[in-house]
């Protein structure tokens, strides 16, 4: 073909898992080993890329269609970030207004019409909001979008719970389209036995645990300074770790159809491996 | 009548996000208007059932012709949970109860807010052995009628062109653009004549403009064929005619199947007909025939003749842009001036084709604007008029409260017949448009007339 190949990989995982922080702390280990990536926040908070831009000063792709009507230059909207990382948030509606998932469709569909996708990307990541609770949240895992998907998940209840839910939504997906389940990341809450627990977790789904970033305040620090942590001490233990889940995921060979485990089963599991398990 | 339009500009804010009387209307129907260009499709619109009716009403009342189409039938229930379930029902009844050999399903605004995936609907979908679904993405709420035209037109060529692996076939791809079937037909007549063989879709000939023949037929005779369709893409060369109805469809052929796409205006007036005529010429190495030619110099010397019955007047066009910006530059041929030009579609290039034509004319003081409406083209002509207006039936109304004639051109025009059969399109084109204008001035001069200055000879 000549052309290299390049990966699309959604993030999804429960509201304030950690999506955004984890998503780009990868992104920047990904570029700094010389990838080429290009990110797509699907979050109406447009918080998607603040690290890797080193703020949150970008105008989305719908706050620029509202402004300057429908004739959009992709400079407009597409800002280099860290690492010669390229960034772009689709942005969306105040909260409790309008429909953000057609917000992400629209923007997706505009980037795509304006040749966003070149060939010289080796990845393209979008950090999708929560759950995926209507039409316009699954876009990045349509036919021809993302084929791989990772789910932030830590070992609290509701952490595992949305994620068995987003199980649901990729095995729908799944069944018709190409895409398949990569793994899933381990963002540490520090909960006991929490590596077993999700370890057991992906299994149990018929995945793996891809990579389990422990918890550092180094993440919080680096994130107030607007950076990285890869960016903002690259040196550190906290950086390797981005560094090792950045490799994971690009070797990674396992793709699969998830299988959703029912409520029962989800709690039986908290049971056999959670703090009762010790 | 529009009495109550202001002379004096709005103040600021209060028309800069709604429209007033728009010069367009929803991508659904231009998206219909397309499919029911190919043999024995069936339109499928994937929304509530209002959507529907109105776009077969819309396209019904310009041609005159029954405008088929089915649909989902979406309730409470699927703006909910998903319009699947009734896009695979529909799928399956269509096919069992009207038989169709290809459904192309366009979506509508809800849909396109739910977020269904049609592509794998229709994966999922059971359909019968030798027939097909395609689909299009048509929310209203971007674009235009103009802009559904162009997505159907995309989506056929996904789903159907092919390429085999011989050498390209000596013969053209026509994309009409979103015409009447009347200039569908001149413009193939026009290549035919150069002795080109070819393929045009959407062909709304026999479909839009049917004859009344012995017995009903469903599906009228006319409309391309799926294997021309397919053989499209074994072809030496596309002319897609007008940017935003073909373009984009002739991009996405030239890359799927090495189709050379030659993007050409829609050929009304002289200038943009001599450009085809020339594209065809050098792309197939053939003469211009003789009868072209005469043809040509109809044109010419009807020009020499009567000029002075329309030179120097000012016209108002307004429509959608791939007629617009070809009717204004036949309108500076016949030494008119355009001053203002409006379009409902979106598109900085409208303003940019339109404004390099006047420039070179060496015409000042005109109007031009893309995503305009016609609120604002009446403001314009409140402040200083024009001699004549150009454009669809809805100005119509700015014509009655401004005592201005108007000639009919475009869609819809909802009140006049008989002009989806005739071409405004090539040299016979160019000769209907010069007597449509000159008629329409001359009559208001009689009309006008002081008893001694009513002449019999003009």
């Amino acid at each position: 073909m000549g052309v290299k190949h390049m990966r699309q990989i959604a993030i999804y995982g429960k509201g304030g898992i950690g999506k955004s922080t984890t998503t780009q702390n990868t992104v920047a280990a990904l570029a700094a080993l010389g990838k080429k990536v290009l990110v797509v926040g699907c979050d109406p908070k447009a918080d998607s890329t603040r690290l890797l831009l080193h703020g949150l000063c970008q105008k989305t792709v719908l706050d620029t269609l509202r402004d300057e009507g429908d004739d959009i230059d992709l400079e407009d909207v597409l800002k280099p970030g860290f690492g010669e990382t390229l960034c772009v948030e689709s942005g969306g509606p105040e909260p409790g207004v309008g429909c953000a998932g057609r917000g992400i469709i629209t923007s997706i569909n505009l980037l795509e019409s304006l040749g966003a996708y070149t060939d010289d990307l080796d990845y393209v990541f979008y950090d999708v909001l929560g759950d995926v609770v209507c039409g316009g949240f699954a876009m990045p895992i349509r036919e021809g979008k993302a084929q791989e998907i990772y789910i932030v998940a830590s070992g609290e209840l509701m952490a595992l719970y949305a994620a068995n839910n987003i199980s649901k939504g990729i095995k729908k997906y799944a069944e018709t389209g190409g895409v398949r389940l990569g793994g899933i990341i381990c963002n540490s809450r520090k909960v006991d036995n929490e590596l077993e627990l999700l370890e057991a977790f992906a299994k149990e789904l018929g995945s793996q645990l891809i990579y389990f970033v422990p918890r550092d305040n180094l993440v919080q620090r680096a994130e107030i300074n607007k950076k990285t942590v890869v960016d903002f001490d690259p040196e550190s233990n906290q950086a390797n770790e981005y560094r090792s889940l950045a490799k994971a995921i690009d070797e990674n060979k396992m793709f699969v159809i998830p299988k959703p485990m029912t409520q029962d089963r989800l709690e039986e599991l908290m049971m056999e491996h959670g703090f009762l398990g010790m | 009548m529009l009495d109550c339009t202001p002379k004096e500009p709005v103040p600021e804010g209060s028309h800069t996000i709604g429209k007033i009387n728009p010069v367009k209307t929803c991508q659904p129907i231009g998206a219909m208007y397309a499919a029911l260009g190919i043999h024995r499709c069936l339109p499928h619109s994937h929304g509530s059932q209002g959507c529907c009716s109105y776009h077969r009403m819309a396209l019904s009342r310009h041609f005159h012709d029954p405008a088929m189409a089915s649909t989902s039938s979406f309730t409470e229930g699927a703006s909910v949970f998903g319009g699947a379930a009734n896009l695979k029902t529909s799928i399956k009844n269509v096919f069992q109860i009207y038989d169709p050999d290809i459904i192309a399903v366009h979506t509508t605004c809800l849909s396109e807010t739910i977020g269904d995936d049609i592509p794998a609907i229709i994966k999922q979908s059971e359909i019968p052995e030798g027939k097909y679904v395609i689909h299009c993405n048509t929310p209203s709420y971007d674009g235009s009628h103009v802009t559904g035209f162009s997505n159907m037109c995309k989506g056929i060529v996904n789903y159907l062109a092919e390429a085999d692996d011989a050498p390209k076939k000596e013969q053209v791809n026509i994309f009409p653009g979103y015409v009447n079937p009347g200039d569908m037909r001149e413009i193939q007549r026009i290549v035919t004549e150069m002795g080109i063989k070819s393929i045009m879709y959407p062909d709304t000939t026999n479909v839009m403009d049917s004859p009344m023949m012995k017995k009903y037929e469903m599906y009228p005779m006319g409309g391309a064929k799926i294997e021309d369709i397919k053989d499209s893409g074994n072809s030496k060369m596309t002319i897609a005619l007008g940017a935003w109805s073909s373009a984009e469809a002739a991009a996405i052929l030239q890359s799927k199947c090495k189709v050379q796409g030659v993007p050409l205006k829609i050929p009304i007036g002289v200038k943009a007909t001599d450009e085809m005529i020339m594209a065809l010429k050098d792309g197939f190495d053939v003469e211009v025939p003789l009868s072209l030619e005469i043809e040509r110099g109809q044109v010419i010397d009807t020009l020499l003749d009567i000029h002075f019955q329309y030179e120097g007047k000012k016209v108002a066009v307004y429509g959608d842009p791939d007629i617009v910006i070809p009717l204004t530059e036949l309108l500076i041929t016949m030494g008119m001036i355009p001053k203002y030009i409006i379009t409902g579609t979106n598109g900085k290039k409208f303003e940019q084709t339109i404004n390099s034509m006047l420039e070179e004319a060496g015409i000042e003081g005109s109007k031009i604007k893309a995503e305009g409406d016609l609120f604002d083209l009446h403001q314009w002509i409140k402040e200083e008029s024009v001699d004549l207006l150009i454009g669809n039936s809805h100005g119509k109304y700015i014509a009655r409260a401004e005592d201005i004639p108007l000639v009919r051109v475009g869609f819809p025009v909802y009140d006049r017949a008989v002009h989806p059969l005739m071409p405004i399109t090539g040299y016979r084109g160019c000769l209907r448009l010069i007597e449509m204008i000159s008629n329409t001035l001359l009559d208001r001069r009689d009309h006008d007339a002081l008893d001694q200055d009513y002449e019999l000879i003009l």
